[in-house]
């Protein structure tokens, strides 16, 4: 049975654990109707022409998890940003982890997407937003949907700051030889609320992981919600996320990812600029070798006049890798006044990795400042010439290039501590030692 | 010290250096002057092992040691320098840490260890002080966002860091005001000793005013066609090059 039949056939397995009078479920069932149409994509789907997903639909994944797993911190702390105090909403194998979590109803809730979704107090605000900005179409979107039942939840009421930044970790154990997990995340900002979240998805065995995850993100008036992604998992893992913003009046929403491991990583980030004075920030550092394959779909859809998106990925690709950016904007006529700017720069290590980027402009006002740049190049050897003039052997002279290259994304990263970890895994990943904490 | 014989250098086959002769010993400053498009920089750019430039004849020692197959790195650790005419930027890196890593990579080749943090602090506080460099600047990326003027006191920083035996300064003078000027000459005259060589390629006289050579040299289409002491400076600056490229022309 191929992947697509097992998840739909798996559905009816789904009902007689969850609640099917819930009206949410009525949302679950037009979800699984429209993947059962669509399937998965395929390659012959433009927004799919460089990304093939046939090799993932050949595991043999459990949809569910087949028993459950505990993790002791001390196993796992490597994986938090435990220089600091944070909240806290770990899962294990999809199943929500106790005594790893740290969550919050005080004046904030930062708790459990299964709670949200069953739970009678929060059934005003899921009528309001759960499935309301995600696509309804996008096939593995849906599929998600269809299966929409944990993840986190994140409620910030008008004027309030949680205390310290919010975790959210998925870890798999590797108990099933191969799982596929659909992490759902709702995260909501009022009026003037502001929080900043870090998000990782982390494999502990070299057991293949498929990860098909959706976070809407609403942010009122004037929020602000910082959202860092750290992808570092291991090369038997892939990763799907679909993220949606959904933003009004003079909200910021900044979204960080940084792509250092697994196998397949497909980043869908979607804004929808729902208001006035809005700025849409999305960042990216992308380092890969081997048979990696990164693939960025961005898109920032300007409704409203007066309103910015900033983007800005930096790609460095080794060995056999290959790198996707595509960075759709969409400039609707009343958007008047709009300042859209996109930069994509890659380098390229090896002959043998490819990157292949395209910006997307949909403009239809005549008032606006949008402007798109991609560069694919190699090192500069004067550059490099210069560095190991000062006697850095030319492998650390490149390593600090490359780290020089990708640094000023990190300039807009908010966490010290993470700021030093996300250094550190560049490092890393550059397989070098620098010599001095960067 | 540097004794370079018959030396030829092409890039992309185009040959630039076409036999040059010069010795340079230990305790002396050699100036190497000419007019644009002679060579200089070239010349500066292969005794420091850029690999953009072809050596296609000829040897450079160092200490009597030839030094056509070592790498730019090696080369700084047997301790050649050369200050660049234009610096390149290195956004993300600080002043400190560049100079931490280049130090101790070349203490690394030496099979010595770090420098340990405190001797570091006290070398970066004393040189910094010898080029009248705040400390604030040495926090600053790597030559990002810096003036003309501060990329070469910066250069000349490195220099006092990293105390080569050769140094070549490539038109270091160019881009400084007279003040920056009198700053860095003044840091490169404390930095001389008999121990050391200084090489310096430079345009103009104004920085030989500053740091007084022992011999001039004049460089015209890849060779060296002149050589005197500091009073062909003056008479080069008098007179311009043409009467050069005459005589080298008969």
């Amino acid at each position: 049975m191929d992947l697509k039949d097992k998840l739909v056939s798996s559905f009816l397995a789904f009902e007689n654990n969850v609640d099917v009078h819930n009206p949410v479920h009525d949302v679950r069932t037009e979800a699984i109707k429209n993947f059962e149409t669509k399937g998965f994509p395929s390659k012959k789907e433009e927004g799919w022409k460089y990304t093939s997903l046939n090799s993932l639909q050949k595991i043999d994944f459990s949809i569910f998890p087949k028993k459950e797993s505990t993790l002791e911190y001390k196993d796992v702390k490597k994986y938090f940003i435990h220089q600091i105090d944070t909240y806290k909403i770990v899962f294990v194998d999809g199943v929500f982890s106790s005594n790893l979590s740290e969550t919050t109803h005080d004046g904030v809730d930062i708790c459990l997407m299964s709670s949200a979704l069953t739970k009678p107090m929060y059934k005003a605000v899921i009528d309001v937003y759960f499935n309301k900005v995600a696509s309804k179409d996008e096939s593995l979107t849906t599929l998600n949907t269809a299966f929409s039942r944990e993840g986190a939840y994140i409620y910030i009421p008008k004027n309030k700051l949680p205390k310290k930044p919010i975790e959210i970790i998925h870890f798999s154990t590797g108990n099933d030889t191969s799982l596929m997990l659909q992490p759902r995340n709702l995260v909501i900002a009022e009026e003037n609320a502001e929080m900043q979240i870090i998000e990782r998805h982390q494999s502990l065995t070299s057991n293949a992981v498929l990860t098909n995850s959706v976070t809407e993100i609403f942010a009122a008036k004037n929020a602000i919600v910082d959202y860092y992604k750290v992808q570092n998992d291991n090369d038997a893992a892939s990763l799907i996320d679909n993220t949606y913003v959904d933003q009004k009046d003079g909200s910021h929403v900044k979204i960080h990812t940084f792509s250092f491991g697994g196998k397949l990583l497909r980043n869908n980030l979607n804004f929808y600029q729902n208001g006035e004075r809005i700025d849409s920030t999305m960042k990216g550092i992308t380092i890969i070798g081997e048979k990696q394959h990164v693939d960025h779909h961005t898109l920032v859809h300007h409704i409203e006049p007066n309103c910015e998106s900033h983007q800005d990925y930096k790609g460095i690709f080794a060995e056999n890798s290959t790198g996707v950016f595509n960075g759709k904007i969409i400039v609707d006529k009343i958007a008047q006044k709009t300042n859209a700017f996109q930069q994509n720069n890659n380098i390229l290590v090896s002959d043998k990795a490819t990157i292949n980027t395209k910006p997307q402009l949909e403009i239809f006002a005549d008032d606006v400042k949008c402007s798109h740049g991609c560069t694919i190049g190699q090192l500069d050897e004067e550059a490099l010439f210069y560095l190991q003039s000062r006697g850095i052997p030319k492998k650390e002279a490149r390593a600090l290039l490359m780290y020089a290259f990708a640094n000023n994304v990190l300039e807009s990263v908010r966490i010290p501590e993470l700021k030093v970890r996300i250094n550190k895994l560049i490092a890393n990943k550059l397989g070098v030692n620098l010599g001095f904490d960067l | 010290m540097l004794k370079i014989k018959d030396l030829h250098a092409s890039v992309e086959g185009k040959g630039i250096l076409k036999g040059i002769n010069l010795e340079v010993g230990a305790g002396e400053v050699h100036a190497i002057m000419g007019p644009n498009g002679s060579g200089k920089s070239t010349l500066a750019s292969v005794i420091a092992g850029n690999e953009t430039y072809e050596v296609t004849k000829g040897d450079i020692f160092l200490n009597g040691e030839n030094i056509e197959d070592l790498s730019p790195e090696e080369r700084a650790h047997n301790g050649v320098f050369l200050s660049f005419q234009y610096p390149v930027e290195i956004p993300g890196v600080s002043v400190t840490n560049f100079m931490k890593t280049a130090i101790n990579e070349s203490r690394k080749a030496k099979g010595l260890e770090d420098m340990p943090a405190k001797d570091m602090l006290k070398l970066i506080r004393d040189k910094s002080e010898l080029l009248e460099i705040d400390r604030k600047f040495l926090s600053r990326s790597l030559n990002e966002g810096f003036s003309g003027g501060e990329k070469k006191r910066n250069e000349i920083f490195q220099m006092a860091m990293l105390e080569p035996k050769l140094a070549i300064l490539d038109e270091t003078d160019s881009g400084l005001d007279i003040d920056a000027l009198r700053i860095v000459a003044n840091g490169v005259n404390k930095l001389k000793s008999k121990d050391n060589a200084i090489v310096i390629i430079t345009h103009y006289q104004r920085l030989l005013e500053y740091i007084v050579p022992d011999y001039v040299h004049v460089l015209h289409n890849g060779k060296i066609v002149k050589s005197g002491t500091k009073e062909l400076a003056l008479e080069l600056e008098e007179k311009g090059y043409d009467w050069i490229k005459q005589e080298a022309a008969v």
